[in-house]
């Protein structure tokens, strides 16, 4: 099989991304530096490529009653033009994938999935739709560029149309022109930054991109995936076959805040609920390396010679300055301040559970001043 | 791409510089590039009795795990200290900063490893 190229190839090539094959898909892990595009974005803005993710559409008169039952969180209680962060589950409670949720109207949706997920998604979606409803793979239909960092706003909004500020977290725009062309623009993103994602045309995503970069000057920097995956791990956000996954369910991996216990069924809502009621057999937690290594997904986890669980994601964290991991453990030793050991080639290095200990963006000045005020 | 004219070279992307029977060794600068950020270096172990081509220390870029495997059989001599709270020294400069020192036992298997030409065509095969 042939490896696919988004329509930013030729932007790539430009700024000597280094190409790599990323499930099927020929895109830069970095340009200059992981490290260096890190800090860019955390200081001040990147551009991602991100156009291998998948979107669908999901339309017709059932669109919310089947949405409802399809993911969990809640479709119902959502307004236009906003957008949710949530799972679709299988019956065992166990994750087929993570989404976005954006909602034009009550009968008409924009799913966006992982790249790697997409043709699994839209089989499972296929097999559980109902009458009423109208499922469309439309990914080969848009590119999609995120803007990230805390100047990602001021530098988008030099090309325009709106007051970008009125577009909220987890709000869009179908309809922003971008240096004249039409985009959907939604304050999203996957980095724990202010940021924007665009969704377009894909014969003008070579033109915005360049529009972007000759706007933001000094001040922005094309970001590869290698940023992208330090730059989430940071942030806490879940790596779909590391922190969520088939056989670990949302509810064990803390991201409970998108899943509605309370709301109509839905799938995999009785295994959840059952979980909820019950003491979690299984836990994410956080920690940090207090010996030397760094912690990579799948090592495994000890407390006094026994097995206790698995890193999920780990890393050196740049912005943090300290090396740190994600891991599932088993719900009993999830004490923070208590002493771990990480199996690092067959080696047994020692590591603190913490918490809160993650990246958390600042808040702006003006939201301060408010608050103050 | 730095490949010095003066240094021997591993098809495992090791440098080496012979100082009287003491052999000095590092990655090179393609290896350096290829990994990336190099954030974490695991230094080899000082009085341990190696063979060529044997994993003795380990790096780290913030994608990837990598060996290093020693370039002749000795005793290691010394470690590179400064690489573990600096590890980005090699990406700054992979030959000035080596990573271990050996004591050089067969003087032989010199002979097996690459002029700076030899190891320049053999990182030219693996990119094509």
């Amino acid at each position: 099989m042939s490896l696919k190229r988004t329509p930013l190839y030729d932007a790539h090539l430009k700024h000597t991304g280094k190409i790599i094959d990323f499930g099927g898909w020929e895109l830069p892990v970095q340009y200059e530096g992981i490290i260096k595009e890190h800090h860019m974005v955390r200081e001040k803005a990147g551009l991602f490529d991100v156009s291998h993710m998948g979107e669908f559409e999901v339309t017709g008169p059932h669109a919310e009653e089947f949405l409802q039952y399809l993911v969990t969180n809640d479709i119902k209680n959502m307004q236009d033009k906003q957008i949710v962060y949530t799972f679709m589950c299988y019956p065992d409670g166990g994750v087929v994938d993570d989404l976005l949720v954006y909602k034009y109207d009550t009968d008409n949706y924009l799913l966006v999935v992982n790249a790697s997920n997409l043709e699994k998604d839209l089989e499972w979606i296929e097999q559980n739709v109902i009458t009423g409803v109208k499922v469309n793979n439309v990914s080969d239909q848009f590119a999609l560029i995120a803007i990230q960092g805390p100047l990602a706003q001021d530098i988008l909004q030099k090309i325009a149309d709106i007051d970008l500020t009125t577009i909220k977290q987890f709000w869009f725009n179908p309809a922003v022109e971008l240096s004249g062309v039409e985009c959907l623009v939604s304050r999203t993103g996957y980095t724990g930054e202010d940021g924007f994602e665009i969704y377009l045309k894909p014969e003008k995503a070579l033109f915005i991109w360049d529009e972007i970069m000759r706007v933001g000057g000094e001040d922005i920097t094309p970001a590869g995936l290698g940023a992208r995956d330090t730059l989430r791990f940071e942030a806490k956000l879940p790596l779909y076959g590391q922190e969520i996954d088939k056989d670990i369910t949302p509810l064990e991996a803390g991201f409970g805040f998108a899943v509605r216990l309370n709301k109509d069924d839905f799938i995999g809502k009785d295994v959840l609920l059952k979980q909820k009621n019950s003491k979690l057999q299984r836990t994410l937690v956080e920690f940090e390396m207090l010996g030397k290594g760094i912690p990579r997904s799948h090592y495994e986890i000890e407390k006094d010679g026994k097995k206790i669980g698995w890193v999920t994601s780990g890393a050196h964290s740049p912005t943090l300055n300290k090396n740190m991991g994600l891991a599932l453990i088993n719900s009993e030793f999830n004490n923070p301040g208590d002493i771990i050991d990480i199996v690092i080639r067959n080696k047994r290095v020692k590591a603190i559970l913490t918490k809160s200990s993650f990246y958390k963006r600042k808040a702006k000045k003006e939201k301060k001043a408010i608050m103050e005020g | 791409m730095q490949t010095p004219s003066d240094l021997r070279y591993t098809q495992n992307h090791e440098w080496v510089r012979v100082e009287d029977d003491k052999v000095f060794f590092g990655i090179t600068d393609y290896a350096q590039y290829n990994l990336g950020d190099i954030v974490f270096v695991e230094i080899p172990e000082i009085d341990a009795e190696v063979t060529m081509e044997e994993s003795i220390a380990v790096i780290e870029s913030v994608k990837a795990v990598s060996e290093v495997f020693s370039p002749v059989s000795g005793t290691i001599l010394e470690a590179n200290e400064d690489l573990e709270d600096s590890p980005e020294l090699i990406n700054e400069a992979p030959y000035e900063n080596w990573i271990g020192v050996i004591s050089l036992d067969n003087g032989e298997e010199l002979e097996d490893l690459l002029s700076a030409d030899e190891y320049i065509a053999f990182c030219a095969d693996l990119d094509e």
